[in-house]
């Protein structure tokens, strides 16, 4: 295994040292030189390159047949029998790779007393529904979920499996993939079967700066955990129906070195952070945490939830479970507004994927408008509450023509 | 107590913008930090170790970290914010190490150690995986818990910890020995001391490679890891749009007309 640097190739045009995250690249006498010292072999100088001269060589052969691994598995996260709402994305892009690797799509669901929960699954477009209940998995519990998941997936063997990039997907998936010995891919917003047959996974990295296509040659199954919102939500089936398979559960799989105490609910009617469709965020220009006021009064009629900038959670006004960021969450609304946020790149990295950044600030200078798709030059306190007031006036009026495009 | 922290050393983050001409990115000299997440970590493990003296126990908090030698700097640092001791995991047959491979090594090197208890931060800034923490446990067969918001007690037996989790605080209880991973709420690390800082300046760093914790060629590294990295792009800048000034009621009207066109109102 090794980095090189084809002498024929290289023409000492930089590139490379400018893409290295860890700075072991210099040029010397029209030549990129490698420091083996501080290279950690990330590859982001080889996709660099525009003249192929920089190659890292892997050799290896898969320790399997990987023929005997096929079809495309969804992990059907669920709490209190309720499906996750990321579920319904996966099963759309599962569908979708399914259909390309001419094999059939899954969902396996743990937990007790999910019939509810089955019926909802069943009635999207998977072939099978495998359904492992017992008292014991009711509710989450890193350590038999990963033991129980593993077990079932070195019987069936699927060729991919899907999570999602919830806390529970990506604490408990990642060590049924180190039991499995195999790849798993964090937070995707990219999956799709290249030519050789691989799942290209692509996910945002460096706090979304750089996106990495990922692959799992040599052993399976290839599995990701899958972000919110960036895969729409199948559609219900129109016909046929998904077997549903009910696996025997086996209680020596059972032990664990945890045990639940309490759950305390913090969100409210609007759902958690990640899965709302709109986010109204307020910043250190909310002032205090009286500040918060507009910013929860425009949620509430706009059926949002509350973000935040770190400024605004270090500060107190508003707790941390709401921030976004670097620090916080990252999310991907389809719409995010910004009040009273500066935007600086710790916050940017948490919400620019969202599809539509609406900012609100009085600094014209803030670099919060340099991301956002329409930037406001106000006062928050002013505008929110006029805004509140406008919408509560005019609900359900008729559509005027758009102003703005 | 024996309490490990493990740290990664990460890129400065102001650092990471796009050469918009060659679109890649630009890193001005060779900053780093401890990533942040981590701060909160080791604060803990600090903390864990101040609640037991009180107790009439007696503990040692050992940071680990994998990476290049430079990630020395992490840990000297990591000496001045109150670590005990520090161990540097490095060689080159580690060097393209996935988070399989990386749980493997911070796993060999903890299993030499034999903690009670391990405090990881909930993922890096730069990886942003999350999937190292709990791998570690997975690979020493041990309690786990992430996103861990409040040690609500301990001893030398157990723990109860409350976890941040997207509808609300779960509260589990975990045996020991136990791997955390903490988010920022969890507490507020303190500075580095003036005694902290002479400490770090003469703190001996123990390094371990692969032959100390005898891991095998082929499960550490590029040729151990599962997953490779095929391409790396840089996404398109996203760019602001047109920006409106003006007395308020003309904004809102703007902004109401814009949520209109959303379809929100």
């Amino acid at each position: 295994m090794s980095i090189k640097v084809d002498p024929t190739k290289c023409n000492g045009c930089t590139l490379c040292v400018k893409a290295c995250p860890v700075d072991a690249i210099e040029v010397k006498d029209k030549l990129a030189v490698i420091d083996l010292d501080k290279c950690t072999l990330c590859s982001a100088c080889v996709s660099a390159c525009r003249f192929k001269a920089i190659s890292i060589e892997v050799d290896k052969q898969p320790a399997e047949d990987l023929q005997n691994y096929k079809d495309v598995w969804v992990f059907g996260e669920q709490r209190d029998g309720k499906v996750a709402p990321v579920v319904f994305e996966l099963i759309n892009v599962g569908r979708q790779l399914a259909d390309d690797r001419s094999s059939e799509l899954s969902v396996i669901i743990l937990g007790d007393n999910l019939d509810e929960a089955v019926a909802d699954l069943a009635s999207y477009p998977v072939d099978k529904v495998y359904v492992y209940e017992a008292p014991e998995l009711e509710i989450y519990d890193s350590e038999r979920y990963c033991r129980v998941l593993t077990d079932v997936m070195r019987d069936y063997k699927p060729e991919i499996v899907l999570a999602g990039a919830t806390t529970t997907g990506r604490s408990f998936m990642s060590g049924v993939a180190i039991r499995l010995y195999t790849g798993l891919t964090a937070d995707c917003t990219g999956l799709e079967i290249g030519e050789d047959g691989l799942l290209h996974q692509t996910r945002p990295a460096y706090g979304g700066n750089i996106m990495a296509t990922i692959l799992c040659p040599y052993t399976r199954p290839q599995m990701a955990t899958v972000r919110h919102k960036v895969f729409p939500t199948s559609a219900k089936r129109c016909e046929g129906e998904a077997e549903i398979i009910r696996l025997t559960p086996k209680p020596a799989l059972f032990g664990s070195r945890s045990k639940f105490v309490d759950f305390v609910e913090t969100v409210g009617e609007q759902g958690n952070l990640v899965d709302a469709d709109i986010i109204i965020s307020g910043g250190r220009g909310l002032g205090g945490p009286e500040g918060s006021a507009p910013i929860r009064e425009l949620a509430d009629e706009l059926g949002a939830a509350v973000g935040a900038s770190r400024a605004a959670v270090d500060a107190g006004w508003i707790p941390y479970a709401h921030q976004v960021g670097q620090t916080g969450k990252t999310v991907c609304p389809k719409i995010y507004i910004a009040c009273g946020i500066s935007g600086a790149v710790q916050h940017q990295v948490g919400l620019k994927s969202s599809d539509v950044i609406i900012a609100i600030n009085r600094d014209p200078n803030a670099p919060v408008f340099d991301i956002a798709t329409h930037g406001f030059v106000g006062d928050i306190f002013e505008v929110l509450p006029a805004l509140t007031k406008k919408i509560k006036a005019l609900r359900g009026a008729p559509a005027d023509s758009c102003v703005i495009q | 107590m024996k309490i490990c922290c493990c740290i990664k050393q990460v890129p400065g983050t102001t650092e990471v913008k796009i050469n918009p001409e060659t679109n890649t990115l630009v890193r001005e000299g060779v900053e780093t930090q401890i990533n942040p997440f981590d701060l909160y970590a080791l604060e803990e493990a600090m903390r864990t170790k101040e609640k037991m003296a009180e107790a009439g126990e007696e503990s040692t908090v050992t940071v680990i970290s994998m990476g290049p030698p430079q990630a020395e700097d992490a840990l000297r640092e990591a000496i001045s914010l109150g670590a005990d001791r520090a161990i540097l995991l490095s060689d080159r047959a580690f060097a393209g190490s996935d988070t399989w491979c990386t749980s493997y090594v911070l796993a060999k090197a903890l299993e030499k150690i034999e903690p009670d208890l391990v405090f990881c931060g909930m993922q890096a800034i730069d990886g942003d995986t999350g999937q190292v923490g709990p791998g570690i446990a997975v690979h020493l067969d041990m309690a786990q818990t992430a996103y861990v918001a409040e040690v609500v007690s301990i001893d030398a037996k157990k723990m109860v910890a409350k976890r941040l989790i997207e509808e609300g605080y779960e509260t589990v209880e975990l045996k020991l020995p136990a791997l955390c991973t903490v988010v920022k709420e969890i507490n507020e690390p303190r500075t580095a001391s003036l005694r902290g800082k002479m400490a770090a300046k003469k703190a001996e760093i123990t390094q371990w490679g692969a032959a100390e914790l005898e891991t095998p060629e082929d499960k550490v590294g590029l040729a151990g890891s599962p997953t490779q990295v095929v391409k790396i792009m840089t996404p398109p800048c996203r760019e602001g749009g047109e920006k409106f000034t003006g007395e308020t009621p003309e904004l809102v009207d703007k902004l109401y007309a814009e949520l209109k066109c959303l379809e929100v109102v």
